[in-house]
C-alpha cells in the first residue's frame, strides 16, 4: 500500500490537467432521484391520508403500521438478493408456513421452550428449505421460477401433512412464545427491532463485503462473473439459502404475531414481497436493487394496508386500490426517469 | 511501474525468462469439434503479438485456455519459463494474466470502480470490509493515467464501448497484469477511438507488459504488432514478423485460399430516386439531414460512432425517434411511425446486431428466413409449409448460405452465414430500399467478400441501398456516393470519384478530434 503513493503522484504529474474531467455522473443522480421520487410519493400519500383521518400519524398507529410491515420488509431483503441474481423465489410463503407450523407444534408440545430457541428452530428449518432450493438452482441449473414453483407445492403439502390439516391456535401456545411479537427490546417492539437489525446487517453485507458485491456482479453479467473467477454457483446457492433462512425466521414471527399456525398461512404472500421489491426499484432483469429502496417499497405497501381501512374503504375495494397505487408508483418512477433522460438529450448540442 | 516490476520479480523469485508465455502442443476438443489441434504460441517480454485467423479458427478457445476458463486436453503452458497448470480464471489472474474481451466481461449495472476491482477488491485487514474510498481513488488515478474523460463513480452501462474498454484496461492494470490479451478491441471502435487505443496499448508495452492482440483488421496489426501468429481451423499455421510477410500471403494463411477481388464493382443501372429525406431531425441525436438514394445506387453513410448515422437509419425505418422532417419514398411523402409502415412502403432494414435484432438463433434457417413473409405464405392462418420451404431454399441458395440444409439451426452457422440469412429475410418481402447497418461487423475476411458481392448484386437488381459502415475501405469500395456525418449533422456528401480515406476523415472529425488523433 505504501508504494501506491509515489505512483499516484507520478501519474498526477504525467496527466495533462485537461485529462481528468471530474464531473459528477448523471446516472448516479438518476439512481438517487428514483428513490427520492418514491419517498416523495410515500410522504404525499401520508399527508393525504392524514388530511382525511387525523389518527393516521399518531405514534400508536405508526407503531402499528411498522409492526405490520416488519415481516414484509424482512422478506423483501432476501427477495431482493434473489432477484438481483436474475432469479425469483415463489416458495417463500410455503417455507414460511412450514417453519411456522413445525415451530408452533414443537412449542405447543414443549411449552417451556425458550422463545430464542423457537426463533432458531424456525430459521434452521427455513435455511434447510432454502439450501435445498439453492442446490436445485445453482448445481442442477433448474430455472428459479420452476424450481421454486415446484418446491412451493412440496413445502405447502408438507405443512398440511405435518399438521394433519389442523390449526395450532392461540390457547396451545405459551405466552412466552406469542410474546415474541408483542414484547419489546430497548423500548422497541421485537418485530420492528428484528427488522432494524436485519436492515443494518444487509446494508453492511450488500455494500461493504466482497461477497455482497459479487452477488450483484453475478446478476449484472453471469457470463462475465464466471470468466473473472467469481464463484457463481456458490453465490446463487447462498442467496436462496439466505432467502430460506429469512422465510423461516418470519414463519416464527408470523405465527407468534397472529397466534395461530395454519396450513394456508401466508399463501400468495410471495407476490406481495416481490411487489415490494419492484416498487423499491429492484430490477427483475437483475443486477440492480438497493436496501434503502426495498425499505421504502415495503413501507409503502405497509402504509396502504394500514391507511385504507382508516379511510373506511370497503375491504372489497382495498386490494384493487392497492394494486392501482402500486402501478401508479411504478409509472411515476418510469416517468421521472424518462424526463431526466429527455432533459439530458436536450442539453446535448448538435 | 518500477515498484510493480520489482514486486513481480520478487514474487516469482526469477529474472526475465526468454518468453513470458509459451504454449506447446495445445489441443482442446469439445463434443463433436476439435477446437484446437496441437497449437503453439510464444510471447516475448514487452512484445505486442498479433493473433489472427478467421472466425472459428480457435482464437477464442485459445484465449480461454490462457486465462484458465478452459483446461487443455493436451499440451504445456509455461509462464516465465515455468510450467503451470491453471486451476481457474483466478489462478491465471494471480500469475498476471488478464484478458480484455470485447463484450462479455463488464457489469453494466455496477460502477466503474466496481468493474475495475471485481475479483480483486481491496479489503480492510481483519474486518474484510471493502475499502471504497481507496478503490474509488485508485480507479480514478488509473482512469486519469489512461486519459479517460469519465468518472470512476459512473455506472458502467452509461459509458460508450470505447470507454468501457478503457475500464477493462484499467482493470488489467489494477490487477498488475503482465500478460494482457486484447480480444478484437477495435471491432466496435471508430478511427479516433482506435488511435486512442493504439496509444494506450503502446503505453502498456512501455510499462513492461506483453500483449496478445487479436483483430480482424490489418491496420491494427501493422500499427502495433511486432509479430503475427495465424491460426486456421484450430491449427497453428505460422508466426512471422509483421513486415516479413505480405498482406496477400497473410490472407492466404488465414483463409487457406486466395481472396482475389475484395470489392467487386458491379455496374448497376442507376435509375430514379427511391428514397429522399428532407430536414430530418431528432432532438439530441441529429438535425437537418438531407439526402437521397436512387434505384441501383449504393449510398454509404459513415461517420464516427455517436455521429448519429445509425439513429438516422432507425428513424427512417420507424424504430428510432424523429421529431422533424419528411421522408419521401418514390417521390411521395411517407408517414412512417413503426417498422411495419416502412416495410409496407418497401424499406428493409438490416440491423447492426444480427444476433440480437436480426435472428432467432435457436430456430432453423427456414423459419428465420420466412418469418417476415408468413402472412403471404399462410392460407386462412395455416402456414403452407411446402411454399415456406421452397422460398427459404431458393433464397438460401441464391445467397450461398453454407449449411447442410435449410433445417440447420441458425445458431450453428458462422457469422458470415448468419448475416446471409438476415439478408435473405429481407428479400422475402418486395422491397425497394435496403438499409444495411454494419453488414460485415464481426464477419471474417472470406465471408466479407461474399457479402460485398451480394450487396453489389442487389444494387444491380435495382435495389436502392443505404450502407452504414465505419469501415472506411468498405464504404469507399462499394458506394456510389458517400454521406459523412459528424455530431448529428451531415458534413459532406462525396462522389465516388472524390472519396478517399482523407476526405472522409476530414469531414468526419472536427478540428479538436483531429488534433487528438494526430497527437495520439
Amino acid at each position: 500500500m505504501m508504494a501506491d503513493k509515489p505512483m499516484a503522484q507520478q501519474a498526477a504529474q504525467a496527466v495533462p490537467s485537461g485529462g481528468a474531467v471530474r464531473r459528477a455522473s448523471l446516472s448516479v443522480h438518476i439512481m438517487r432521484f428514483r428513490e427520492l421520487g418514491l419517498l416523495g410519493f410515500v410522504v404525499l400519500l401520508a399527508l393525504l391520508v392524514q388530511w382525511r383521518n387525523p389518527s393516521f400519524l399518531t405514534l400508536e398507529n405508526i407503531n402499528d403500521l411498522l409492526r405490520n410491515a416488519a415481516i414484509l420488509s424482512i422478506l423483501a431483503l432476501g427477495m431482493m438478493l434473489v432477484i438481483v441474481t436474475r432469479g425469483i423465489d415463489l416458495s417463500i410463503g410455503a417455507t414460511l408456513a412450514l417453519s411456522g407450523m413445525i415451530t408452533a407444534l414443537t412449542v405447543s408440545a414443549n411449552p417451556g421452550m425458550h422463545p430464542m430457541a423457537a426463533l432458531l428452530l424456525g430459521t434452521a428449518i427455513g435455511l434447510a428449505c432454502g439450501s435445498l432450493l439453492g442446490w436445485f438452482v445453482a448445481r442442477l441449473g433448474i430455472l428459479p421460477i420452476i424450481a421454486t414453483l415446484g418446491m412451493m407445492n412440496v413445502f405447502r403439502g408438507l405443512t398440511f401433512t405435518i399438521s394433519g390439516g389442523k390449526w395450532v391456535s392461540a390457547h396451545q401456545m405459551p405466552d412466552s412464545f406469542t410474546g415474541i411479537a408483542t414484547g419489546s427490546i430497548l423500548g422497541i417492539n421485537t418485530l420492528i427491532f428484528i427488522a432494524i437489525v436485519a436492515y443494518a446487517v444487509f446494508h453492511y453485507f450488500v455494500n461493504h463485503t466482497r461477497t455482497g458485491r459479487q452477488i450483484y456482479a453475478v446478476g449484472s453479467n453471469p457470463e462475465a462473473a464466471v470468466i473473472s473467477g467469481i464463484p457463481k454457483e456458490r453465490l446463487l446457492w447462498l442467496v436462496y439459502a439466505i432467502m430460506g433462512a429469512l422465510s423461516g425466521l418470519c414463519g416464527v414471527l408470523w405465527v407468534a404475531k397472529f397466534a395461530s399456525a395454519q396450513g394456508d398461512t401466508a399463501m400468495g404472500y410471495e407476490l406481495t414481497v416481490i411487489a415490494a421489491c419492484v416498487l423499491g426499484g429492484v430490477s427483475i432483469a437483475g443486477g440492480v436493487g438497493k436496501v434503502s429502496g426495498v425499505l421504502v417499497g415495503s413501507l409503502l405497501i405497509g402504509m396502504l394496508n394500514n391507511a385504507l381501512p382508516l379511510l373506511n374503504v370497503s375491504p372489497f375495494w382495498q386490494t384493487a386500490i392497492q394494486g392501482g397505487i402500486i402501478l401508479l408508483a411504478v409509472l411515476a418512477n418510469v416517468w421521472v426517469k424518462r424526463s431526466v433522460d429527455r432533459n439530458h438529450l436536450l442539453r446535448r448540442r448538435i | 511501474m518500477l515498484w510493480e516490476e520489482r514486486e513481480y520479480e520478487r514474487k516469482r523469485g526469477i529474472g526475465m525468462a526468454e518468453f513470458v508465455l509459451e504454449l506447446n502442443g495445445i489441443t482442446k476438443t469439445f463434443p463433436g469439434v476439435k477446437a484446437l489441434d496441437n497449437v503453439h504460441f510464444r510471447l516475448k517480454p514487452g512484445e505486442i503479438h498479433a493473433l489472427m485467423g478467421e472466425n472459428g479458427a480457435g482464437k477464442s478457445t485459445f484465449i480461454k485456455i490462457i486465462t484458465g476458463v478452459y483446461r487443455p486436453d493436451e499440451g504445456d503452458m509455461l509462464v516465465n519459463g515455468r510450467k503451470v497448470e491453471l486451476k481457474g480464471p483466478r489462478h491465471a489472474a494471480e500469475l498476471g494474466i488478464a484478458a480484455i474481451y470485447q463484450h462479455v466481461t463488464c457489469y453494466p449495472d455496477l460502477t466503474v470502480t466496481e468493474n475495475i476491482f471485481m475479483g480483486h477488491e481491496r479489503v480492510e485487514k481483519g474486518t474484510r470490509r471493502l475499502l471504497w474510498k481507496e478503490m474509488h481513488e485508485e480507479a480514478q488515478r488509473l482512469l486519469d493515467e489512461l486519459g479517460a474523460d469519465f468518472h470512476s463513480r459512473m455506472t458502467m452501462g452509461a459509458l460508450s464501448v470505447a470507454q468501457q474498454q478503457i475500464v477493462e484496461i484499467a482493470k488489467a492494470l489494477s490487477a498488475n497484469a503482465r500478460i494482457i490479451i486484447m480480444d478484437e478491441p477495435t471491432a466496435a471502435l471508430t478511427v479516433r477511438e482506435c488511435e486512442q487505443l493504439y496509444a494506450i496499448t503502446e503505453r502498456l508495452r512501455a510499462g513492461g507488459a506483453s500483449i496478445i492482440f487479436i483483430s480482424h483488421r490489418f491496420e491494427d496489426m501493422y500499427r502495433l504488432a511486432d509479430n503475427v501468429t495465424v491460426f486456421r481451423d484450430g491449427k497453428y499455421i505460422g508466426t512471422w514478423g509483421v513486415h516479413d510477410i505480405s498482406n496477400k500471403d497473410l490472407i492466404v494463411a488465414m483463409v487457406g485460399r486466395e481472396v482475389t477481388q475484395l470489392f467487386p464493382k458491379k455496374d448497376a443501372q442507376i435509375g430514379d430516386e427511391v428514397l429522399r429525406v428532407e430536414g430530418l431531425g431528432a432532438t439530441g441525436y441529429f438535425a437537418d439531414i438531407n439526402f437521397s438514394v436512387r434505384r441501383g445506387e449504393i449510398v454509404g453513410l459513415t461517420g464516427l460512432v455517436g455521429s448519429g448515422r445509425s439513429e438516422v437509419c432507425q428513424a427512417i425505418f420507424g424504430i428510432g425517434p424523429r421529431d422533424r422532417g419528411k421522408i419521401y419514398v418514390e417521390g411521395r411523402e411517407a408517414s412512417i411511425r413503426r417498422p411495419a409502415d416502412a416495410m409496407a412502403l418497401g424499406i428493409g432494414y438490416l440491423p447492426e446486431d444480427r444476433q440480437k435484432q436480426g435472428l432467432i438463433l435457436n430456430w432453423e434457417i427456414a423459419g428465420n428466413i420466412t418469418l417476415p413473409a408468413l402472412r403471404r405464405l399462410a392460407r386462412m392462418g395455416w402456414i403452407r409449409r411446402k411454399a415456406e420451404w421452397s422460398v427459404a431454399k431458393m433464397l438460401a441458395e441464391k445467397l450461398g448460405v453454407k449449411a447442410t440444409g435449410i433445417f440447420d439451426l441458425v445458431g450453428s452457422l458462422s457469422g458470415g452465414n448468419q448475416q446471409k440469412v438476415v439478408v435473405a429475410k429481407l428479400l422475402t418481402s418486395e422491397l425497394k430500399v435496403l438499409i444495411l447497418d454494419e453488414p460485415t461487423k464481426g464477419v471474417d475476411v472470406g465471408a466479407k467478400s461474399a457479402i460485398y458481392e451480394i450487396i453489389g448484386e442487389l444494387a444491380a437488381q435495382g435495389y436502392g441501398i443505404l450502407l452504414v459502415s465505419s469501415e472506411m475501405p468498405e464504404v469507399i469500395g462499394l458506394s456510389d456516393r458517400i454521406v459523412v456525418m459528424r455530431e448529428g449533422r451531415i458534413t459532406a456528401i462525396l462522389d465516388r470519384s472524390e472519396a478517399t480515406q482523407e476526405t472522409i476523415l476530414e469531414a468526419a472529425m472536427d478540428d479538436s478530434t483531429r488534433e487528438t488523433g494526430a497527437s495520439a
